[in-house]
């Protein structure tokens, strides 16, 4: 819904809230459920309500827990029946400067005192963290602190030991050190959201007098968007991708008319500059994770002429595919999702010409569109946008465009062989197939929550519930790393199996769609099978659960030999395999041969 | 400002933060007169009106408004 994509306008969506939520629970969207428990140390409720239209927007039908006025530390630290029974799936503590119980309150604080405040302050939240995290096992999303906007002793606010705006800032700082090593909690940086709105906007101190909201009211949708962005990233609804045109959106002018020697990059004028950075910062994308592809009418020899030239940043090898040439934007780019194996959904498409833009709207309404009037705009939505969420940083994450970029060759490769067998093991393919190791179980857990197509039960797991798992008896866990001769895919495919005497019941079954067509399915299920064996397992459940997504893996346990025991009118289906006269499937793959 | 012309554009207000494009409204209507005018809709709706018409309530006013001729009595006079 265009009303909820940012830059958005914050008043018009509270004001016509109800109209906005009554239109998207209609709209016939399938959306994954989600609980979300709202402790707050103010006011929440026009917060749950915008945070509730986001969510909708993104796929996601939230339902709320929502502690009572303030009393965020009582339900964390000594729990409640409700919140207990509620078994939230993420936490988000909505708290304050508002909410700090130590900062200073006179002039004279030695800096040993100032030490000792800022621990007991960091030990208050630090339990109820904790206490959260033992009962919930569940990620918590937690706001930092907005600066203050009086300052009764003016500069001095922001250094001395008695400021509040420097206690404000240590206590930011201090959130900062707990967030990088505790791998469940993650910081809604409200600090970065005032400035950015103006602490004169966002203070209102008559909307506390009176409602006790810790803000105003009018940026409300900014806080909620914010927190909804990082709840989408926690359950996999990033986008992954960015294409890029060329001209006049990576270099000032146009490559086949100005010539390679006059488009403006570098830092001779101000264009060229504001490109170069534009690039710059496309580069941060990359190397986290995000892929980059050119979509753009030219020639592709001006194309790559325009990406070697000496003052662009980026560079042809840092798109994992470049189509330049002259058909239609949105096949590019549906082209583009269908050789990477992703889907047009997770596609930004960004481009100065507004008639580009128009079209790939209309007819890619799934994919999201930024139309360039300036680098410095756009730089500011795709920051804003929470697109791109960062949660986590992986070796996964910054190898991805790599790994890409290897499939790519890959596929170049496939077409010198007339036979698939062949071309498989021209591959040279090894697999690393076993249990849960602790390093992974981070990237585990990143991968349920991503996977959407190679996705049987779309079960999402935190990295809390993997771990908990992990030590249990009472399932068989596979995870599978596989590499070729090109490259190290990294772990691509991960299965959950529950135990039940002598029956297992596959709660999870989920393969990147990067190694597609590798066979690496039918390692993983010989791997399984031989397993099971060992633990004197007869049967294998195998359970489909149909989403708008997952359509590729209907019949896959039909392709593995199940027999189908029921299908229901929704489309999800029920298999069972007979572990007793299995033989293996995969041919082409060494599986753990060290 | 005029007053109808206030009217107006307050029935519009009302109409999308009750989502009821039916809401007629009065000067004697009140939080009596519409369902959903709790208070926490009347939050909602003291930030519409202030966006609508440029302008701020006093803290007295937010809770001491009896009626629309009220409200409207103070839009006429501060609002834009």
């Amino acid at each position: 819904m265009k009303e909820l994509v940012f830059p958005f306008n914050g008043n018009d969506i509270m004001r016509r809230r109800k109209k906005l939520r009554k239109q998207l629970v209609s709209d016939g969207n399938i959306r994954i459920k989600k609980k979300i428990a709202v402790l707050g140390g103010s006011t929440t409720d026009h917060i749950i309500s915008a945070l509730e239209l986001f969510l909708l927007n993104n796929g996601i039908e939230p339902e709320f827990y929502q502690s009572e006025f303030n009393k965020f530390y009582e339900d964390a630290v000594f729990g409640s029946e409700k919140l207990d029974s509620f078994r939230p799936d993420v936490i988000f503590i909505h708290t304050t400067s508002r909410n700090l119980k130590y900062i200073p309150d006179r002039p004279d604080i030695s800096e040993d005192e100032l030490k000792k405040r800022l621990d007991a302050e960091l030990s208050y939240f630090r339990n109820i963290w904790s206490a959260l995290e033992k009962k919930h096992s569940c990620p918590i999303i937690q706001n930092n602190f907005e600066l203050p906007l009086f300052r009764q002793t003016g500069n001095y606010d922001g250094w001395g030991l008695s400021g509040h705006s420097s206690y404000i800032s240590r206590m930011n700082l201090l959130f900062a050190y707990e967030a990088v090593r505790n791998n469940n909690l993650f910081i809604n940086d409200i600090n970065y959201l005032s400035a950015a709105a103006g602490l004169v906007t966002w203070h209102d101190p008559e909307a506390w007098y009176m409602y006790k909201y810790a803000m105003s009211t009018a940026v409300i949708p900014d806080l909620a968007y914010s927190v909804a962005s990082i709840i989408k990233a926690l359950f996999g609804r990033n986008k992954k991708v960015i294409a890029l045109d060329l001209d006049n959106t990576l270099w000032g002018g146009v490559i086949s008319e100005d010539g390679v020697g006059d488009i403006e990059l570098g830092t001779e004028t101000a264009v060229g500059m504001s490109f170069s950075e534009f690039q710059k910062f496309l580069k941060g994308y990359k190397d986290h994770g995000v892929l980059l592809t050119v979509c753009s009418k030219n020639d592709k020899e001006n194309a790559l002429a325009g990406l070697n030239h000496p003052d662009s940043i980026l560079s042809p090898e840092d798109f994992v595919l470049i189509k330049a040439n002259w058909e239609n934007k949105d096949k590019n780019i549906s082209d583009t999702a269908n050789e990477l194996g992703l889907l047009t959904d997770s596609f930004v498409f960004i481009d100065d010409n507004p008639a580009e833009c128009a079209i790939v709207e209309e007819q890619l309404p799934e994919t999201t569109v930024l139309h360039l009037s300036s680098t410095a705009q756009t730089m500011y939505e795709l920051s804003r946008s929470g697109y791109f969420e960062v949660i986590s940083v992986s070796g996964e994450d910054i190898r991805r465009s790599e790994m890409y970029s290897a499939n790519a060759k890959r596929t170049a490769q496939q077409k010198s062989f007339t036979d698939y067998a062949d071309y498989l093991r021209s591959l040279d393919m090894k697999a690393i197939i076993g249990d849960f190791q602790p390093i992974l179980l981070s990237r585990i857990a990143q991968l349920t929550n991503k996977s959407n197509q190679f996705n049987l039960t779309t079960k999402r797991y935190s990295e809390a519930e993997i771990k908990a798992l992990s030590c249990s008896p009472g399932y068989i866990r596979l995870c599978g790393r596989l590499i070729d001769k090109f490259g190290d895919n990294g772990i691509v495919s991960v299965v959950i199996g529950r135990i039940e005497q002598d029956v297992l019941h596959i709660d999870l079954w989920l393969m990147s769609c990067r190694v597609l067509k590798r066979d690496m399915e039918f390692a993983m299920l010989d791997e399984l099978v031989r397993i099971c064996c060992e633990k004197g397992i007869r049967k294998i459940m195998g359970y489909y659960y149909r989403t708008p997504k997952n359509n590729m893996v209907a019949e896959l346990y039909g392709r593995f030999g199940f027999a189908r025991i029921s299908v229901s009118e929704n489309g999800d289906s029920v298999w069972v395999l007979d572990t007793k006269d299995y033989e293996d499937q995969n041919n082409v793959i060494k599986v753990n041969p060290d | 400002m005029n007053r109808s012309d206030a009217e107006k554009r307050l029935t519009a207000v009302f109409c999308d933060v009750f989502d009821d494009d039916s809401i007629k409204i009065s000067d004697s209507t009140s939080a009596a007169d519409i369902e959903d005018w709790d208070s926490l809709e009347h939050i909602n709706l003291i930030s519409a009106v202030e966006n609508e018409f440029g302008m701020r309530f006093k803290m007295k006013e937010v809770s001491g408004m009896k009626n629309v001729g009220e409200m409207l009595d103070i839009i006429c006079e501060r609002g834009k």
